[in-house]
């Protein structure tokens, strides 16, 4: 009874701190397998490379390749929707940078910023809002109509008007030959 | 709970078991004798609804999980072979889909009960706050089992609700998509995610079931409110639970399940989506996203805001403000039957509810013409969150203040007891 009057700290006192600190420790120490499992696997994360085969895609036509199992859109873009797509201010545009994984993180969205060769539009087909696959040549800028919530993209996939609020994301890519992509 | 026990066990083992475990006792005086406001109504019956369709749902899934399987290439085609090969699967499932949907009915009625008869109020609170914890549980359980069957609106329903998440990007570069890749278990819905849906989705129901339990502890400790709004203040003013609402409640619950029997009859499909018999694809989108009936008007309210982290905020937002109700409203009062001008707004925030789910079942563009003038569905749509949040506040604690409510009875005895006029 003395004891646990005392003002002094007592073997009890000490006891109950460090079985205390010990105890919250280890139940983080064990929480983060319990998070982190949820994480993607290592294969996951592995297949995440592709390459594609564009040399069969007309002027104006899109194809779509599955990429880390989003849609991936390979635009060959006509002469009139490059210059359309190249006379945009770059005041008009809701989101200023490029969002091309090739280039530093600020760099303007520019057109040219947006592709490596002006015909071929390289951009991964998740509306930037809450994920759908927009549709091709809808929408008010000749380039995408989310039907979702109704995001617009130009014809450099650049968001122009609707709720989303970055322009659709440029993988990282390379051309291997004029006519192959390698993704990611 | 309150008042003292009256449990006399019958039987020399009944007193034998109650010195051990007084269980018998409990459900005696919890459920038997618990004085309950003479006065309760119809609209009463829906929390005995409510546990009959939770009961419901565990039992059909159960048998249900016996026959799905949980992964990209198997489930849309397990749910097909419950639908056509599994002795009444055809009836187990559309039980399961058409109970979540009576289910939310249900929530809903009595939800908007409590709102209309001032049950949130001292001393209900924590009565309350339970009732919104399971609101968002059930709503998690059933977009979690939306997802399961792996049609093409499970799977661009999983993706555009868990890419709210990325909307915290706009807060912290990378959050956001660390989240929902966290969620996914990938770089998007994928398989992965489907697993982990399904095992969230056998769980939940069971943490609601506790909940509820809490819910009726709670309810038990100040005892019901009534349609007056006023105290008990007597043994005049109540009635055993048993056999009176026992009685009632019964009687509502067998109505309730004829109509839910004659949904999984006549119109099994009346709720869900077509597309949903489509198998899910990653690649495409269907043209016209919708959630369920019951995720509508919060839908609505998302899509009406043009900025993206707002969107979100304000879509959660508006289910945690009821969570505030009980010190949002000012009045002392507690019935809307004597708030003469709560009154009307209840009813409009009912009519606003409505209005803003009919907008978020409407594609994006779409618009009321009216006489040559066209109106986009968008701004009804915005107006309509406006009311929403403005009823919550600044109405509320405002509306205490400046109205004078109608006198109230002395008691429950005098008002349900007296001759008519
Ligand atoms: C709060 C209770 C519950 C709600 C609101 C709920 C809701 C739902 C919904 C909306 C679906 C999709 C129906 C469809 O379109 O096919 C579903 C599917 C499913 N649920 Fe539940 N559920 C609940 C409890 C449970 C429980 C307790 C289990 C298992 C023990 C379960 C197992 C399943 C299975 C296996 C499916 C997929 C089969 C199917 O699509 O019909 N559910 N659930
Ligand atoms: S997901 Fe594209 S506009 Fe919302």
């Amino acid at each position: 009874m003395a004891n646990e009057t005392s003002a002094e700290p007592t073997r009890r006192d000490f006891l109950y701190i460090a079985t205390g600190a010990v105890g919250a420790v280890g139940v983080a120490l064990t929480a983060w397998p319990f998070i982190d499992q949820m994480n993607p696997t290592g294969s996951v994360l592995a297949a995440a490379t592709i390459e594609a085969d564009i040399s069969t895609v007309q002027p104006g036509q899109q194809v779509i390749f599955t990429w880390r199992s989003h849609p991936l859109f390979v635009r060959r873009r006509t002469p009139k929707e490059i210059a359309e797509a190249r006379a945009v201010p770059l005041s008009e545009l809701p989101d200023p940078v490029a969002r091309n994984a090739n280039l530093p993180d600020d760099a303007p969205a520019t057109d040219e910023n947006r592709e490596f060769k002006p015909e071929w539009l390289v951009v991964v087909g998740v509306c930037t809002h809450l994920g759908c696959t927009p549709t091709v040549l809808e929408g008010d800028y000749g380039g995408w109509l989310c039907h979702c919530h109704g995001s617009q993209y130009d014809t450099a996939g650049r968001i122009r008007k609707g709720p989303a609020p970055q322009n659709l994301a440029v993988p990282t890519y390379a051309f291997l030959t004029p006519t192959r992509l390698k993704i990611g | 709970m309150s008042g003292q026990s009256t449990y006399v066990p019958k039987t020399s083992f009944g007193r034998w078991f109650d010195s051990r475990l007084p269980l018998m006792r409990f459900a005696h005086d919890t459920m038997l004798t618990f004085p309950t406001p003479r006065n309760l109504n119809f609209w009463y019956a829906f929390g005995a609804v409510l546990t009959v369709m939770l009961g419901i749902q565990i039992v059909t899934g159960i048998v249900l999980a016996m026959h799905y399987i949980p992964s990209g290439d198997g489930a849309f085609d397990s749910v097909e072979n419950i639908m056509r090969d599994v002795n009444y699967g055809w009836l187990l499932r559309y039980m399961h889909s058409n109970g979540a949907s009576m289910f939310f009915v249900a929530v809903y009625v009595h939800m908007f009960r409590g709102l209309y008869y001032g049950s949130y109020k001292a001393p209900r609170e924590v009565l309350w706050i339970l009732g919104v914890l399971i609101y968002l549980l059930m709503m998690a359980t059933a977009f979690l089992g939306y997802t399961l069957p792996w049609g093409q609106m499970s799977f661009w329903g999983a993706t555009v609700i868990t890419n709210f998440f990325t909307a915290f990007d706009q807060i912290h570069k990378g959050l956001g998509t660390g989240i929902a890749s966290w969620l996914w278990g990938g770089f998007g819905v994928s398989d992965a995610t489907l697993n982990r849906f399904y095992s969230l989705h056998y769980l939940l129901p069971f943490i609601i079931a506790g909940v509820v339990g809490l819910h009726v502890w709670a309810l038990h400790v100040p005892g019901n409110n009534n349609p007056l709004g006023i105290d008990v203040k007597g043994p005049q003013d109540t009635l055993p639970f048993h056999p009176y609402y026992t009685m009632k409640d019964a009687f509502y619950v067998a109505l309730f399940l004829i109509l839910y029997v004659g949904l999984v009859f006549y119109a099994p499909n009346l709720l869900g989506n077509p597309d949903n018999y489509i198998p899910a694809n990653p690649i495409v989108t269907p043209t016209d996203i919708v959630p369920e009936w019951y995720l509508l008007p919060f839908y609505a309210m998302l899509r009406s805001i043009p900025q993206k982290l707002v969107g979100v905020i304000v879509l959660f937002g508006a289910i945690l403000i009821l969570a505030f109700i009980p010190w949002l409203d000012t009045s002392k009062v507690r019935s809307c039957r004597f708030r003469p001008m709560m009154k009307v707004f209840f009813w409009l925030f009912v009519v606003d509810c409505l209005v803003l789910g009919y907008c978020g079942a409407q594609s994006v563009d779409a618009a009321w013409n009216l006489g040559g003038i066209s109106i986009g569905l968008v701004w009804v749509a915005r107006i309509g969150t406006l009311y929403y949040f403005g009823f919550f506040f600044p109405l509320m604690p405002l509306l205490g203040l400046i109205e004078t409510p109608k006198p109230l009875p002395a008691s429950i005895a005098t008002a349900v007891l007296a001759p008519a006029e």
